[in-house]
Formats: structure tokens, C-alpha cells, sequence
């Protein structure tokens, strides 16, 4: 994979936040303190803001280009956000939140079954259910296992473990590192929990006030 | 109730119901755009809206009149091309309705879909849903009870209806409205005629009310 980020600028309340940066690792952890610009980073990637400037690659796909006004809506991009507050649809059962960006799955080679990421996840038994009747644990793995049905080509994961305790956070990491080995979709981890970070990413960015101080690979990282 | 009062009533209700449903198509779009887009002037079109609120009935119903009116801009229209008289038919009346209670209506969804989690629509965005996917299926549903519920506004607001209808329509037999018809019978001392209407308002509100209680209930009873 590769992501090549040139000329990103976006300003924010206090600071802009801004990103020169090329990443082809499988998976990278966003490193940083709250309100360091790492959603507005994520949002930016997967088209849901619009940045000032920005010339944006994904493998080889142009995503955004301002300079030429060029900026692929969101449902082209094939980037899959799982984002902080989950935001699985109330009024939708579990099926149909899963299904909701659905490319069908079986035959097409980078198209990811319904039974497959259901089985992987293990979240096939709560179809049925509505998704404010979930425990955190289960929500988790049913928004992972919607933004994988639509079979992205990149996973934006913003600290996807936040909202729950550490006993389930353990829990969790598993199923995110299988789904990173089982599906192989790169993943951007939003996170600020070192732990989280180790266990799951090969490359490490920190981020401060808007910028990319930092891009390491995980062995390297200490402080 | 004499068959005269039940017209009346009937002609009320039916046109209340037909101004409700005038208002949706231009109304639902508009709540949206206006709770989720930014542009230039866009307070002058929120306020524009507000005024038939705000501005004395009669005063909109003497812009009406001009409007409709065989010499008016859209009455010459109507008038030439489609051999339809406006003012003075039921025509008129729905028109003065539908524009009475048609910011009530947009007041109500408007604010129904800034109550929707924005994230809800982003990320059917990157699950692969255009526009109107996001509208059907996730901002409507979600501000069902605020859509509901500002059509039953606009309802009740067009059953009560006075000023403007009064100045495009007058008292013509056979397409009075219950208010007009009330402040008739109390004008030529008909004191009975007047209580028996009265009577069914107060019924046709309560149920207006009723309903929707009923119809929300029912929603939260089916998620």
C-alpha cells in the first residue's frame, strides 16, 4: 500500500493542521495527545473535509488534488472509517447495518463476504439484534465488520478502543489483529494508548498541535 | 350538525390535509439544506421562510392576493394558460394554507435533522451511499419524529387558518373553512352553528395531537 499525503493543510481552531507524508506500511498508528489534529487527519483522508490544500495518492488513485479542484467524494474513495462514537445506525437492525455498504461479497477477489466477516468477527449470532440492545464489546466488532463489507481498500480506525474498559480492550485487540491478518486491509490506528499501538501497528506518526513530528517504525518508537 | 356544517368540515379537513402535502415536497428539501449546507444568503431564504409566521395573516394574505389574482404574476399564468381561476376557489384557500403553515413545518424538520449525528450520514458516505441514499435512509428515518411531527403542525396550523384565507377566498357556500364559517355564524348571531364547530375543532386538534403521540409511541415500541 501507499498513501502519499503532499502539501496537506487544514486549519483548525488554535493551530492548522498540516501533513507531508508517505505511508506504505500495513498498518500505522496515529500517535498523539487529544485534540492533536488526528480526526481532522482521518477525515481529510477518507473525504469528509474539505482540506485548503491538499494533493492526495492512494495507491496510485488520485483522491484530492486542490490545486486542480480535483476531490473524489467519499463513497468512491473506498476507505472504510470506523469512527470514534461507532455511529451504527439506531434504526437499523445489526444485518442491516452490516449490509448497509455491502458490495455483495463471493466471487469478486477484493470483495469480502457477508459469512466471512461475520465468522471472523464472530458476530454472526447478533443479526438479529438491534444495535442499541450491544454490549461495547460487540458494537465494536459490528461497526469494524460494516466498514469492512464494503470491502475498502484502506481502514481509518479512530480510537476505536476509547470507549471501553481495559479488561474488554484486551479483549478486542485480537479480533483487530485478525482482521488485519485475515483481510490484509492496511489500516491507519488513531490512538493514544502506546499499548494499543504496539500491539496492533508496524509504523508509528506522532502528531502535535497539527503536525507529523514523528514517522518511526514501531521497533524503533520509545519516547 | 346540519349537512352544510358537515361540508365545512369536510372541505377543511380535506384541504389542511392536501396543504400538508403540498408543503412536503419543497419543505423536506429545504429543512435539510438548510440544517446541513452553508452558503452565501442563506439567512435571507431562512428568514423569507419565517415571515408568513410573523408577518400579520391578512398582510400575507393581501400578498397572496396580489400574487393569485388574474392580473397577478402566477394567477395570469393560471389564469391564461390553464383557464384556472384562483382567488375565490378552493384553489386559493389550499394556497393560503399550504404558505401559512409552511414555515411551521420547515421550523420543525429543520431542526429534527440538526438533531441527527452528522457522523450517521458521513459514514454511509464511506460505506459507498450517494445523496439520496443518505436522505431516505438514514437523515429521514432519523428525523422521522421531527418530520411527523411538524406535518401535524402544519395540519393543525392550516385547520385554524383565518387571516390569509379570508383574503383570497372570502366566505363563498361550499368552501368556507371552520374558522371562517365560525366567525360568520357568530357575525349573523348563529350562536349554535358556531359552538357545533367549535366543538369538532377542538376534536380534529385533539386527534391531530393524539395521533402523532399514538404514532410516536408506536416507533419507540418497533426499535
Amino acid at each position: 500500500m501507499k498513501l502519499a499525503l503532499k502539501g496537506l493543510s487544514l486549519p483548525l481552531r488554535e493551530f492548522a493542521l498540516e501533513a507531508d507524508v508517505i505511508l506504505e506500511r500495513r498498518s500505522t498508528a496515529i500517535f498523539g495527545p487529544s485534540g492533536a489534529g488526528k480526526t481532522s487527519l482521518l477525515d481529510v483522508i477518507a473525504g469528509l473535509r474539505r482540506p485548503a490544500s491538499a494533493w492526495i495518492e492512494f495507491n496510485g488513485r488520485l483522491l484530492a488534488d486542490t490545486a486542480r479542484g480535483v476531490d473524489l467524494p467519499p463513497r468512491l474513495r473506498r476507505i472504510g472509517y470506523v469512527s470514534q462514537d461507532l455511529a451504527l445506525f439506531p434504526h437499523l437492525s445489526v444485518r442491516n447495518n452490516l449490509l448497509y455498504g455491502s458490495r455483495g461479497g463471493g466471487a469478486g477477489g477484493d470483495v469480502f463476504s457477508y459469512d466471512h466477516v461475520t465468522r471472523v468477527l464472530e458476530i454472526g449470532p447478533l443479526a438479529e439484534r438491534a444495535v442499541t440492545e450491544l454490549s461495547g464489546g460487540e458494537q465494536q466488532r459490528v461497526a469494524l465488520a460494516r466498514a469492512l463489507l464494503a470491502s475498502p481498500q484502506l481502514l481509518l480506525l479512530d480510537e476505536p478502543l476509547a470507549s471501553l474498559d481495559s479488561a474488554l480492550k484486551t479483549r478486542i485487540i485480537p479480533y483487530l489483529a485478525r482482521v488485519r491478518d485475515e483481510f490484509g486491509t492496511p489500516m491507519l490506528y488513531v490512538t493514544h494508548d502506546r499499548a494499543e499501538a504496539r500491539a496492533l501497528c508496524e509504523e508509528v506518526l506522532e502528531m502535535w498541535r497539527g503536525k507529523i513530528v514523528k514517522q518511526i517504525g514501531m521497533k524503533e518508537w520509545t519516547e | 350538525m346540519s349537512s352544510e356544517e358537515w361540508r365545512i368540515v369536510w372541505f377543511t379537513a380535506w384541504v389542511s390535509v392536501l396543504s400538508v402535502a403540498c408543503i412536503l415536497p419543497a419543505g423536506l428539501p429545504l429543512a435539510w439544506i438548510l440544517a446541513r449546507r452553508d452558503w452565501p444568503g442563506k439567512s435571507v431564504v431562512e428568514t423569507i421562510v419565517t415571515l408568513p409566521l410573523v408577518l400579520p395573516p391578512v398582510a400575507t394574505g393581501l400578498i397572496l392576493l396580489r400574487l393569485l389574482g388574474n392580473r397577478g404574476a402566477i394567477g395570469r399564468f393560471f389564469n391564461d394558460t390553464l383557464h384556472l381561476q384562483l382567488v375565490f376557489t378552493w384553489r386559493a384557500v389550499l394556497a393560503a394554507l399550504t404558505v401559512m403553515s409552511f414555515p411551521l413545518f420547515v421550523r420543525s424538520a429543520r431542526s429534527a435533522f440538526e438533531d441527527v449525528n452528522p457522523r450517521f450520514e458521513q459514514i454511509a458516505r464511506t460505506l459507498g451511499a450517494n445523496e439520496w441514499r443518505v436522505f431516505f435512509t438514514i437523515s429521514a428515518p432519523l428525523a422521522l419524529r421531527g418530520i411527523v411531527g411538524g406535518m401535524l403542525l402544519a395540519f393543525a396550523r392550516a385547520l385554524g387558518e383565518f387571516g390569509a384565507t379570508v383574503m383570497v377566498a372570502g366566505t363563498i357556500r361550499g368552501q368556507t373553512t371552520i374558522s371562517l364559517a365560525i366567525f360568520q355564524a357568530v357575525d349573523l348571531g348563529h350562536d349554535p352553528t358556531a359552538y357545533r364547530l367549535l366543538g369538532v375543532s377542538v376534536a380534529l386538534a385533539f386527534g391531530a395531537v393524539w395521533t402523532s403521540e399514538w404514532l410516536l409511541r408506536r416507533r419507540e415500541a418497533s426499535r
